[in-house]
Order: C-alpha cells, then structure tokens, then sequence
C-alpha cells in the first residue's frame, strides 16, 4: 500500500531525509539492544543442545530396534545402536558449542574437520 | 479446559485415498490460509513496484532482503540458486507460527509430523545435492582425512547417526517450542477461568495474576515464532553450505 503524497519527491531530498532519520534513531539503539542479548542467547543455545542429544539417541535407539526387529538380534543391536547414538549426540553438542554461532556441521579450517580426535 | 485440546486434528473434508486418510483438516486449512497469506503480501504488496516503497512493499522488500542476506552469508554465493526454496520455507514456517497465535487459530507447526515432513525435505534435498555435485565423493563426509584407519569402525557410524540425527533435531527444536509455548498459555488462561468459577468475584480479581503472566508469554511466543523460523532456516543454510562445499 503506497501512501499517496501527490507530488513525487525527489530522491535527494528523500535521502536527505532518510540519513537524517537514521541519525536520529541511531543514538541508543544499539545499547537497549546489547542489554538482553545475552540470556536470550543461551536460552536458545541451552534448549539447542537438549534437542541435539536427545535427537541423536531417538535415531540411534530407534535404529537399533528396528535392526533387531529385520535380523532378529533383539537385544544386541538396541545396545550397540544406543551407545554409538550416545556418542553422535555428544559430537553433535561439541560441534553445537564449539562451532560459530548455529554451525552445526563441519569446521571451517582445513585439516582434520573432527574436532573431538584433535 | 483441557490445554490439549487446542492440538486436536478435525477433519473437515474427509478424503480417503487407497486407505490414505488424506482428508482435509484444519491443519491444513491454516497451510492453506498461511500460502494464501505470502502469496498475497508478496504479489498484492509488489504489485507498485515504487522506487520508494509504501508499508507492504517495505515488508515484502525486508522479508526477501533478510532471507538473501542470510543465504549469501551462511550457505555461500554458490547457494543463490537455492533461495527460492529457502524463502519458501522461512515464510511458511514464519506465518505459520505467527497465525498459531491468534486466539482461536490452529498452529500447524505445533505438529511433529508436519515438521518433520519439513525438515525430511530439506534433508532429502541437501543429500541429494551433495550426491549430484560430488558423487560419491560426498561420502567422505563420513570419513574424514587424516583419521587413522583404525578408528573408522567407531568414527564412521557415528558420523552417518549424526548426520541421519539432522532432521530428527530439526523437527523436534520447532514442533516443541511451539507446542509448549501453546499449551503454557492455555495452561495460564485456564487458571483465570477456574479461579473465577470457584471464587467468584474474588477469583475473578486474583485472576488478574495469570492473565498478566498471559500477556507477558504472548510477547515471549511472538519472539520464540519468529526467532525458531530463523534458526530452522539458518540451520537450512548451513547444510546446503555443507553439501557445497563439502570442506
């Protein structure tokens, strides 16, 4: 919905007018920004790595027993399955913390790209 | 009263496919009021094409500027192509979530099926990828160099478990959050009606307490809507990024 201001303005003066704006709203904006930035953060970052161990224990646990259930291997492969889904949950995490920001995958330098062997 | 019952399914038009219950529900007449929802604002608010941009246009130009923003800087320049289907899916979950909150609304996204339907494609779309633009050298994802040989028994299952544990958190960070942000409301708007239903007069007024705390959430459920849109489409980014490039 453009607003109807019946002569077009030129865009000069609508720059003009736009940096002076910007000056105005640029003063304490960024400090009423910084201030809860921080619990929010490690809120989102706290629930993240609950999902990210419990989701790889769900695959881990849920593909072993649907391993068990094809091969008939009952307990062995929903014990195996559960250890190595533990151990994906808690590489999972280390790269959920130690990665930038939400990177969850691989690291950015060269090099051996898993981080827990280093 | 029960703060469940809001999560309920009603099948409106039931359609049955070769024993598919495919019928049509309220869910999906919300997906079909959100598609209606980003079609409108993008076609109806672009429709001026202004040099300098009126309300709907700014918000249409803001959506597609932040969503390119965010693609450029976390999947890479390679992943322009993909765009599309990353604003599809940031407007999609965004509405969804922000139509979830209206009083008396269905909140498709507080449903792990249709989540998880999602996050399945985006999974299915970043293997795919990585297949077509490596081959099988996309498997060495799993491998990497410099292990020593002797840890690939341990290293390999754990590394595909990991990878195949991606659309499981995916799902499983959006549906939650909304699911319970929706029943803690219910939960908080259910204590007013009881306490005024047992008290009386003076339930009503000590039911202020909870309905304050009501509004307060409301505000809190805006962010977290907004800001689970932004993680799960980040988190998009980031594995096209890893199917690009492979590193």
């Amino acid at each position: 919905m453009s607003d109807d201001q019946s002569p077009p303005p030129s865009l000069d003066d609508f720059d003009a007018r736009l940096r002076k704006a910007r000056e105005r709203s640029a003063g304490p904006a960024p400090q009423a920004e910084g201030d809860d930035d921080l619990p929010r953060k490690s809120l989102g970052l706290a629930f993240r790595i609950g999902v990210e161990l419990v989701a790889a224990l769900i695959v881990g646990v849920g593909g072993g027993m649907l391993l068990d259930r094809w091969l008939g291997t009952t307990p062995w492969g929903l014990i195996g399955m559960f250890f190595l889904g533990a151990g994906a949950g808690i590489v999972n995490v280390y790269r959920a913390v130690s990665g930038v920001g939400y990177a969850p995958g691989y690291r950015k330098q060269p090099g051996p790209e898993n981080g827990p062997e280093q | 009263m029960d703060p469940l019952h809001q999560f309920q399914i009603q099948r409106f038009v039931p359609i049955n496919i070769g024993g598919l219950d495919a019928s049509f529900s309220n869910s999906s007449l919300y997906m079909v009021i959100a598609v209606a929802l980003i079609t409108g604002l993008i076609v109806y608010g672009m429709r001026g094409r202004a040099l300098i941009p009126g309300r709907l246009q700014s918000l249409a130009e803001m959506f597609y500027e932040f969503v390119a923003n965010m693609v450029r800087d976390n999947a890479g320049p390679d992943a322009r192509k993909y765009f599309p289907f990353v604003f599809s899916l940031f407007m999609f979950i965004m509405i969804g979530n922000l139509i979830g909150l209206v009083p008396g609304t269905f909140t498709f996204t507080s449903h792990i099926i249709v989540t998880f339907g999602l996050a399945l494609t985006v999974f299915l779309f970043v293997t795919l990828l990585g297949l077509v633009k490596h081959g099988f050298h996309f498997f060495t994802l799993f491998m990497p160099s410099g292990v020593p040989m002797a840890l690939a028994p341990i290293l390999i299952p754990i590394e595909v478990l990991s990878y195949l544990s991606r659309p499981v958190s995916l799902s499983i960070r959006l549906f939650a959050n909304m699911m319970a942000g929706h029943t803690m409301l219910k939960v908080f708007g259910g204590f007013s009606v009881l306490l005024g239903g047992a008290l009386g007069g003076l339930g009503y007024a000590v039911g202020i307490l909870p309905l304050a705390i009501n509004v307060a959430l409301v505000g809190f459920e805006i962010l977290v809507a907004l800001l689970q849109a932004y993680v799960f489409t980040i988190l998009t980014c980031l594995y096209i990024r890893d199917a690009l490039e492979l590193h």
